[in-house]
């Protein structure tokens, strides 16, 4: 049994849960399955994402382009803001004008201890466990901009099921990570293959920010996401930290409100 | 009113503007220079405006874009008045943009532009310091050069929304040393607030505490360390930064 951080049933803070193999789970010394929950984002700081962190996760001939006419040496970077996260097991809904996104697998790797400029050699202890996200994301040309319109929706960030305690992953830089579609094997990576180890990367970003507890980073976050549609039943395994499934709604089966319209 | 978060006698308050002094929420009267000047708002999403000035886009080689050029910010990079902005060895192109900061207080989720201002809370100013150097072809401005930590001064005050009577007639003045380097007005961005507050809220939710950076006009100077920033914008106050280098934060 490891021992992870969940939050559900409209608790605003996380709970301690137990997770055996099969993602059986153990709260308060009696075992539930995962349906019992209603489960929501276990995450209260703020979510980066990292880009082209693969090998041969690398853009054609618009690397080139001016101005700056060469690909990006440091850490390319994005932030999902706090309207974008979601539980797992919740919708993800498509808004209207959208109606294919990418599946944005990645390793949450969940800050435990306030970091800055922190060396690589020692930057896994500050880390506090590790989940999984989704970055859903609008497929999208305009690469050189910051294009948030694409990345930010409502929802367009599930995260969970939960923080599984650092201690029971023995090398984050060797999980494997497959997503699912439709129970279709879609993708699949393992983070040896990361360009910038989870280390280097804690290492290279803290140079410059200072990360809090409860902010995760976003590794592995593939170029070439896989796809899904509405009414497709989304799956992000990374054995060992858990299993994060989602489905993918029109917009129109959920309610909206807020607003004057 | 004038709205403030300072740090004294031990806790940090939540004061108004009184007569020149800070009226803390418990009652006691303080001097501007007895307190630490924190945010005045706890910062939530926050959005920041590329090129939303004709001038100040020619000024950097770039066209006004067509589309507002939105790019977000995260905790770490917020500091208060009077606070230190760390300016790194190798920068050349270093400098300021003074920003009408505007808050949401209102949940807002298609949000017409004639119904924008009611989901106003109030306004602050902010300084966006860019640091062009580490500018790459991705995702630019990337997070290296805009989210760096102490890069974003904003304070000293929030004020009330119902406070300004036109946010997009208003001088937005910079000094550097006590020397006027930027003087613009909020009447020429490209995309004004009602605007702004449109887009973001057609596809996506703003919540209370989520602020829009909306942008500078013409007028940006590098800065060097030891340089006193003041960006000042009319009826909302100043905010002063002081930039230092790599010893203050025991960068070698």
């Amino acid at each position: 049994m490891y021992r992870a951080m969940a939050r559900f049933n409209g608790s605003q803070h996380n709970e301690e849960i137990y997770i055996d193999a099969k993602n059986s789970i153990e709260w308060n010394g009696t075992h539930y399955n995962q349906k019992a929950f209603n489960w929501t984002s276990p995450i209260d700081g703020t979510v980066y994402g990292t880009l082209f962190n693969f090998h041969g996760d690398r853009m054609d001939a618009r690397w080139e382009q001016p101005p700056y006419t060469k690909p990006p040496e440091h850490v390319v970077m994005f932030i999902k803001p706090q309207n974008t996260l979601n539980g797992h097991m919740q919708p993800i809904s498509l808004p209207k004008d959208v109606d294919t996104v990418e599946v944005g697998a990645g390793l949450g790797v969940v800050i435990g201890q306030t970091m800055s400029c922190v060396s690589d050699a020692v930057a896994l202890d500050y880390v506090s466990g590790y989940t999984i996200v989704n970055d859903v994301t609008v497929p999208h040309d305009s690469f050189y901009r910051p294009d948030i319109k694409n990345k930010v929706r409502d929802g367009f960030c599930p995260v969970g099921p939960w923080v599984m305690d650092r201690s029971a992953i023995e090398n984050p830089n060797q999980l494997d990570m497959y997503v699912y579609v439709n129970e279709e094997q879609v993708y699949t990576n393992n983070m040896s293959n990361l360009d910038r180890p989870i280390e280097k990367l804690l290492a290279d970003i803290t140079e410059f920010m200072t990360l809090y507890p409860g902010d995760v980073i976003i590794v592995g976050r593939p170029l070439q996401a896989p796809l899904a549609k509405a009414d497709n039943h989304v799956v992000i395994d990374i054995p060992g930290v858990g299993r994060l499934e989602n489905t993918i709604i029109e917009t129109a089966t959920i309610s909206t409100g807020g607003g004057r319209k | 009113m004038k709205h403030a978060r300072v740090a004294c006698y031990g806790a940090v308050h939540d004061a108004i503007e009184q007569k020149g002094q800070l009226k803390l929420a418990d009652g006691r009267l303080v001097n501007y220079d007895d307190v630490v000047w924190l945010p005045p708002i706890h910062v939530r999403t926050m959005f920041v405006l590329g090129l939303n000035y004709a001038d100040h886009a020619s000024e950097i080689s770039f066209n006004a874009p067509e589309e507002p050029l939105v790019f977000l910010k995260g905790p770490n990079a917020v500091v208060g008045h009077n606070a230190y902005t760390r300016r790194p060895k190798d920068a050349t192109h270093m400098h300021y943009e003074c920003e009408l900061a505007v808050v949401i207080g209102r949940t807002a989720r298609n949000v017409s532009r004639s119904d924008a201002y009611e989901y106003i809370a109030g306004y602050t100013i902010a300084n966006d310091y860019t640091i062009r150097d580490y500018l790459e072809n991705y995702y630019r401005p990337n997070l290296r050069v805009k989210n760096r930590d102490t890069l974003t001064p904003i304070g000293p005050w929030f004020v009330d929304a119902a406070d300004i009577s036109d946010p997009m007639n208003l001088t937005l003045r910079t000094y550097v040393n006590g020397e006027l380097t930027q003087d613009g007005s909020t009447k020429d961005m490209v995309f004004d607030i009602p605007y702004l507050i449109e887009y973001l809220s057609s596809f996506m939710t703003l919540s209370p505490g989520d602020v829009i950076l909306t942008g500078t006009p013409k007028g940006t100077v590098h800065v060097y360390e030891g340089d006193e920033v003041v960006t000042e914008i009319e009826g909302i106050g100043a905010l002063k930064s002081t930039i230092v280098g790599d010893d203050a934060f025991a960068r070698i």
